[in-house]
């Protein structure tokens, strides 16, 4: 019997590690402890997977620290009934028996920081294979059948860079891998590599080999240190076990891999800008050309893809690209891992073959918007993508399909909203990030975003004007032509989509001074309903600037001049007296 | 290097650094390396490291100084004992860390990217954490809380405040 606690970043903020320590506390040595990484079934977290040699027998959810002893006894005895109330719903595993697992197979399953593990689970054979059988074209062309393209964002053809870079003249050339995750609401890439680090490696080496680089290295974002260190141990232990360095498994194929952690930059997910900032600088946009394939980092032939695209790369090789391109659509081939989270019942990691539709995933999968509340949008692609209302949810997951609704693949997050989240303000959210994440480089992206940034910002305070929709159409326009990289050129998007889909939202904040969503505070005022006020006090007790007045057991009051907005009268009042106009 | 006044240019220990500099002084592009080792032993860059590492690495100070100042990571201001990196990532947003925002604005009267008048708290908002799920999140130093609301947010500042009082 073996206990396995799921520990990535999600489970351990949940206190995987403290329900390991519990429970390693109460052993008595009749079974085994693991660790896994993300099985990515983060809502469920902390999660212990009991197996029996191979076999998953039972999966454990919301397991808190003081369930330690009780599953300590239940693995000792082998009897589980006892803890029975923390066993997972059918629905539950439903989430997990819907998807289709190829860059994630590993995750949750193996241990991270066991090459051991990971050599079980078939790890490094498709190196082998590659080594001891296939000439670099003929990887290039395996990548070529499967239809792998660039899981980051882009889209871009996996085989179409790799051939690029390794027919460009050089002697030196560099595999980049960019692990710089910066969409916010996107974690895949962090979960790979907390989870599987050495199928990162293996693709890697693997596509070092196709181009011809002997030079490999990933630029990690700062804010991931468990992900840094997992990395950092699992390339230790493939230099010692001979997959990495000089001569590999006996083949001439030489190639070290390295890492180099970022430092808080938006911007450096752009490939010109983290070759800037992997050279030591601030991390601002090259003019392409020339491409990263022709000078790259240290100006030598450069070939740079996504964590989750090179995740992909040893199934490809050890099953075959025609059963890659056998899933998906016409244009897009494969799966793609997604990040699910926002207002739904159930937040994690999903990968779905290509063709699915948006429906399948936000209601199939992740069982619809938490406390059932109407449906309004989803956002995917950061603050690059767009956000897609509720009528397109049969839209298919397909590089042109999304893009065709003017959002966009992107790298994969999926933030699910419902009735109660402005559409003028998430606009506003993410030109906020833009502006500060701008690089400055540029005037486009630099006073552009900052201009459209007011204006939304004065639209959401009840200041908006006529014209103030145009003239932010005009803006995102003239950004979008203008801007030097990908940044700024898809920066405008939230205010496109949303403008496209919620004009009236706009309209209303403008026109009527109202925000359907009731979301903007400048907008509302909050006011307690005589009838069902039952003179609790309650809501005088916490309203922090002492804005409610009235007898106990009478009605209270709300003086809206002192009222600063916070909503807490609402959360506390048991009776829903407080309401918002 | 500044010798001419009193200024906190002159006040670092600079051998701590030492070690570092023999290590990557002479490796091109790490310069960013070097900022990060410089912030784990000082706590954030004080002026007078960054003339050194400028000097030691054959760069100039304008030169270091935009760097560390390109990237959120790099402080250039000691920070609390409690470093409180709230996450603006938009499951977070949408769950509300707008008003989580506010209460710890008000609960320990600072904005953010301060320190509280005792030393005790940093607050800084930051890019996304990935804990996604969890949304609203905080870390506190290294550790995550998840599902914030405004009591639990001031409970838990009250008791990590009630332990230094002690």
């Amino acid at each position: 019997m073996k206990l396995v606690v799921g520990q990535g970043s999600c489970g351990i903020a949940a206190g995987a590690s403290k329900v390991y320590d519990s429970i390693s506390k109460y052993n008595d040595g009749k079974f085994e402890m693991g660790i896994s990484g993300c099985i990515g079934m983060c809502y469920l977290e902390p999660i212990v997977d009991v197996y029996d040699g191979n076999e998953l027998v039972h999966r454990l959810v919301k397991v808190s620290e003081k369930d330690g002893e009780a599953i300590a006894k239940a693995a000792s005895s082998g009897d589980f009934s006892t803890v029975s109330n923390l066993f997972i719903s059918e629905e539950d595993s439903s989430f997990l028996s819907q998807q289709t697992r190829i860059a994630l197979r590993h995750c949750g399953i193996i241990d991270p920081n066991d090459i051991n593990a990971y050599i079980n689970a078939d790890g490094y054979s498709a190196i082998k294979k590659v080594l001891s059988s296939m000439t670099p074209e003929d990887v290039i062309e395996e990548i070529k059948v499967s239809g792998l393209a660039g899981r980051g964002g882009a889209g871009f053809p996996t085989w179409f860079k790799w051939n690029a870079a390794r027919s460009s003249k050089g002697e030196q050339k560099y595999l980049i891998c960019n692990a710089d995750e910066g969409d916010p609401g996107a974690f895949m890439d962090r979960a790979v590599i907390e989870s599987d680090p050495h199928n990162l490696i293996e693709g890697m080496l693997i596509g070092a080999y196709a181009i011809g680089a002997s030079e490999a290295v990933v630029y990690v974002r700062a804010e991931y240190p468990l992900a840094i260190k997992r990395l950092d141990e699992a390339i230790k232990q493939a230099k010692e076990a001979g997959f990495v360095g000089e001569k590999i498994l006996g083949s001439g194929f030489s190639c070290n891999i390295s890492y180099k952690a970022g430092a808080g930059a938006f911007v450096c997910g752009e490939e010109t800008a983290l070759i800037e900032s992997l050279e030591g600088k601030r991390g601002m946009p090259r003019l392409k050309p020339p491409f990263p394939a022709q000078r790259g980092y240290d100006d030598k032939p450069s070939n740079i893809n996504n964590v989750e695209t090179f995740a992909n790369v040893p199934w490809i090789l050890l099953n075959g690209g025609s059963a890659f391109s056998a899933m998906g659509t016409e244009n897009s081939k494969g799966t793609k891992v997604f990040a699910l989270t926002g207002k739904i019942k159930r937040g994690g990691l999903v990968e779905v073959p290509m063709g699915k539709t948006l429906r399948d995933v936000i209601f199939g999968i992740g069982g619809g918007i938490k406390n059932d509340r109407p449906c309004k949008a989803v956002q995917m692609g950061g603050p690059s993508g767009g956000c897609i209302p509720f009528e397109l949810f049969d839209t298919i997951i397909d590089y042109k399909a999304l893009g065709a609704t003017g959002a966009i693949m992107g790298s994969g997050g999926m933030v699910v909203m419902d009735d109660s989240t402005c559409m003028v303000n998430m606009a506003k959210f993410f030109l906020d990030f833009t502006t500060k994440e701008s690089c400055g480089k540029c005037v486009h992206c630099r006073l552009g975003t900052k201009r459209m940034y007011e204006i939304l910002t004065r639209i959401v305070a009840g200041e908006g004007k006529e014209g103030d929709i145009e003239l932010l159409e005009e803006l995102c326009v003239s950004i979008k032509d203008g801007a030097l990289c990908g940044l700024g050129q898809t920066a405008p998007n939230p205010v496109l989509t949303t403008i496209k889909y919620f004009r009236n939202e706009y309209e209303a904040h403008i026109n009527d001074k109202k925000c359907p969503a009731k979301a903007c505070s400048d907008l509302l005022s909050y006011r307690i309903d005589a009838e069902k006020c039952t003179g609790c006090t309650l809501c005088a007790i916490k309203c922090p600037v002492k804005a409610i007045s009235g007898e106990k057991k009478n009605p209270q009051v709300i003086d809206n001049e002192k009222c600063i907005k916070c909503g807490n009268c609402k959360t506390v009042c048991r009776f829903g007296a407080v309401f918002v106009e | 290097m500044c010798n001419s006044c009193n200024c906190s240019k002159n006040k670092s220990d600079l051998t701590l650094l030492d070690g570092v500099l023999e290590k990557y002084a002479s490796v091109k592009g790490s310069l960013i390396t070097i900022l990060q080792n410089a912030q784990e032993i000082y706590g954030y860059l004080p002026t007078d490291v960054i003339y050194y590492i400028a000097e030691k690495t054959s760069s100039t100070p304008a030169k270091v100084m935009g760097v560390a100042t390109f990237y959120t990571q790099f402080r250039l201001q000691p920070i609390g004992k409690y470093l409180i990196m709230l996450c603006q990532g938009t499951a977070c947003h949408v769950n509300g860390s707008a008003k989580i925002l506010k209460t710890i604005e008000e609960e320990l009267e600072i904005k953010d990217g301060e320190t509280t008048k005792d030393g005790l708290f940093t607050l800084k908002t930051v890019a996304c954490l990935g804990c996604c799920s969890l949304s609203p999140v905080m870390m506190i130093n290294e550790e995550t809380y998840g599902s914030l609301t405004s009591d639990k947010v001031v409970s838990i500042l009250r008791e990590l405040r009630g332990k230094e009082v002690q």
